[in-house]
């Protein structure tokens, strides 16, 4: 295959003296969905920030699409058409739903296509009811939605996800994952995904990376993780029943 | 409520009625009743106000029975009925939105003229000078501040500094160089501006409580750089003598080129205040017009959303860097702008107009206004400083409470006291809807297709 449209090449990230990151490699290709999973604090959040240059990497390259963009700044980063939809969604709470799809536009600049919208909302019809409607009083779920949604506007080369199913029950999380699989099919959006429900996550994924306290230990497609003993055992226990019901 | 009706709550009544006043009893005795008061030989003599403390307590235990007997019962009736629809609040306010605003602008437009009407040339004064432009500049800091803390949500407690410099901007560059008035106007707007992104710079990553403190020392600094400045500032005693505005060339004095000779009325010190009047009226209505068009810009969305979310803002391309610095700047300005004009229409200005006190009261009709409201911060302005205006005006309650009384010595604790009725009842502010930015041309066509149950 070519050059990966993300490279993370020996990446190290540090929380003042802790280090967070210990040397992770990972690609991401074009039109890939590649999921990252890992029990809590295993530094999954925190490598999909450093990737956004929030914190920045200490040691390592993060390149995307042929260019270093360890060092440039989040803003910068992001108007490279690299779409994050936050952990904890971040939606403007105040603000409209419309409003807080038009600010997707921003990091599209010049090329910004307000028709976009509707091809964003038609993913999320959902929303398309609720667009004079505040962020705020929307439900989880829905919450989830417009910050994909927002994320999309940009018409995003790569997409972000962290965390989506968080805090959600399982049929909207069972949604939200399968709006993902449809925008990789029909408009072959490459997905980087970080999860905690390891199931639906690894299901969805073409390739699957396994972090353990910042070191990835484990990487393979989707469905081969799915099978290995270990991950089970570490991450599916109890079958997948439970992780689909506690759905985190 | 027990169903069997209105012994218990009358009861009940009495009894919070009761202890109520004992509370206040106990503590207006020491506070109240007892007064040291120096005789003519310097002596310390204990004098007794029994008849206000009677007043005092009477009026807690009244308002007890009234909160208990009248409010209570009242505040549940309602919360029993019918639960409203969701929308009437929004409707009444959205409703207030439409009409309030040209009836407001056409009121101010009048204001002047009318009072001169119902008042008299000399009654007018009062009304036009004290009343008028002191709440029009009071509307006007609060509409620049709004920028800063309602618009982009950046906590500033030192906005005073830039209203400092936009007065010494004005009254140096005028006495030194005699610049007029309107020249100098954008200037001082400028270099307010200037300063709002030196302040800018140091204070990028802070937010919250940090950002409050850092802009509270600023504001001091700034103020001890005026009292200590001395060759520049002449510290405490301030600049007199600061150039007033003219009327297109003609000042407004009693000589025979002045404007009421020339115009050919008798001189009154009133056609002044008029003039001034409208053009703080101009300046205070650019600025609200000027942040209805900003907030509809990019810019003005970007602070709305850095007030929402600051990460969020970063990952979505917002230069959150440039977004601050310009609502600092462009809040500064206005508040420059503000300046300029104080010192044009006081004539006189020394630190003490300058204060941390300023930055308070600004903040306060920010914030009892309703962040980011424009109509909310006028309004409250209105009730700030023309309650504080009118406070002087009660000369009746010296019939209640002695001769010596003087109710602007209890304005802070009236406004205190209001402060904290408004934020229980209104704590998002009097007006605390906030008006979408960007509507849908037409009523967006959603396709039966796209609705289907349970999907999306």
């Amino acid at each position: 295959m070519a050059e990966p449209l993300l490279a993370v090449r020996g990446v190290e990230t540090y929380y003042g003296s802790i280090k967070a990151l210990k040397g992770v490699d990972l690609d991401v290709n074009e039109g890939e969905i590649v999921t990252l999973i890992g029990a809590n604090g295993a530094g999954k959040s925190t490598l999909m920030m450093t990737i956004c240059g929030n914190p920045r990497a200490r040691a390592g390259r993060v390149v995307f699409d042929g260019r270093d963009i360890t060092t440039l700044p989040t803003h910068e980063i992001a108007r490279l058409r690299i779409a994050q939809s936050p952990e904890g969604r971040r939606i403007f709470a105040r603000m409209t739903v419309l409003e807080n799809l038009q600010m997707g536009l921003v990091a599209a600049g010049p090329e910004a296509d307000p028709a976009e919208l509707d091809r964003v909302l038609a993913f999320f019809p959902r929303l398309s009811e609720r667009l004079a409607q505040r962020g705020g009083t929307l439900s989880g779920g829905e919450q989830q939605m417009l910050a994909i949604a927002r994320a999309l506007m940009s018409r995003p080369r790569l997409l972000l996800l962290d965390e989506p199913s968080l805090g959600l029950a399982p049929l909207i999380a069972q949604q939200i994952f399968d709006i993902v699989r449809e925008l990789n099919r029909t408009r072959r959006l490459t997905v980087f995904l970080v999860e905690q429900n390891a199931y639906h996550a690894l299901k969805l994924a073409h390739r699957a990376y396994v972090m353990v306290n910042g070191v990835i230990t484990m990487t393979g497609s989707g469905r081969d993780l799915l099978e290995r003993p270990e991950v089970q055992a570490a991450y599916l226990e109890g079958g997948r029943r439970e992780t689909a019901a506690t759905g985190s | 409520m027990s169903p069997n009706g209105a012994t218990p709550l009358a009861l009940r009544a009495v009894k919070d009625a009761a202890i109520w006043g004992a509370v206040a009893l106990g503590l207006f005795v020491p506070l109240i009743a007892l007064q040291a008061v120096q005789d003519i030989r310097g002596e310390l003599r204990l004098e007794t106000r029994w008849p206000l403390l009677v007043v005092l307590v009477a009026l807690v235990v009244a308002g007890s029975l009234l909160n208990s007997l009248v409010i209570t019962p009242w505040q549940e009736r309602r919360a029993r009925a019918a639960p409203r629809p969701d929308g009437s609040a929004g409707r009444f306010a959205a409703g207030l939105g439409r009409w309030f605003p040209p009836f407001a602008i056409g009121f101010v437009t009048v204001f002047p003229f009318l009072a001169l009407w119902l008042v008299g040339f000399q009654g007018g004064l009062k009304w036009i000078d004290n009343f008028g432009i002191q709440i029009l500049i009071y509307v006007m800091l609060g509409f620049g501040l709004n920028i800063v803390v309602g618009l982009a949500g950046l906590l500033d407690l030192g906005y005073v500094a830039f209203y400092a410099v936009g007065a010494y901007s004005y009254a140096l560059l005028a006495k030194e160089f005699g610049l007029s008035f309107f020249t100098l106007l954008p200037l001082a707007g400028i270099l307010a501006a200037f300063w709002g992104i030196l302040l800018g710079f140091p204070v990028l990553r802070l937010r919250g409580d940090y950002l409050a403190i850092v802009t509270l020392a600023f504001g001091e600094i700034i103020r001890l750089v005026l009292i200590n400045w001395v060759p520049v500032t002449n510290g405490y005693a301030g600049i007199s003598g600061i150039p007033r505005p003219t009327f297109f060339g003609i000042p407004f004095n009693a000589s025979d080129s002045g404007f009421a000779a020339v115009f050919g009325l008798e001189f009154s010190p009133i056609y002044r205040s008029v003039f001034l009047y409208y053009i703080i009226l101009a300046l205070a209505l650019v600025t609200a017009f000027v942040t209805v068009r900003l907030r509809r810009l990019p810019i003005g969305r970007a602070w709305e959303a850095l007030r929402e979310d600051e990460i969020a803002c970063r990952s979505l391309g917002i230069d959150t860097t440039t977004t601050k610095l310009t609502a600092f700047a462009i809040g500064a300005m206005f508040g420059g702008f503000a300046g300029s004009f104080f010192a044009a229409r006081q004539g006189f200005i020394s630190p003490e107009s300058f204060t941390f006190m300023e930055s308070a009261t600004i903040l306060a009709i920010v914030v009892l206004g309703g962040m980011g409201s424009q109509i909310g911060v006028a309004i409250a302005a209105v009730a700030m400083i023309g309650g504080t205006e009118l406070l002087r005006e009660l000369d009746a309650l010296k019939a209640v409470f002695g001769r010596e009384f003087d109710p602007t010595q209890y304005r802070m604790l009236l406004f205190g006291f209001a402060m904290v009725l408004i934020m229980i009842w209104k704590p998002r502010g009097l007006i605390a809807t906030r008006d979408p930015s960007v509507f849908l041309k037409e009523r967006k066509a959603v396709s039966g297709s796209l609705v289907k149950e349970g999907h999306g």
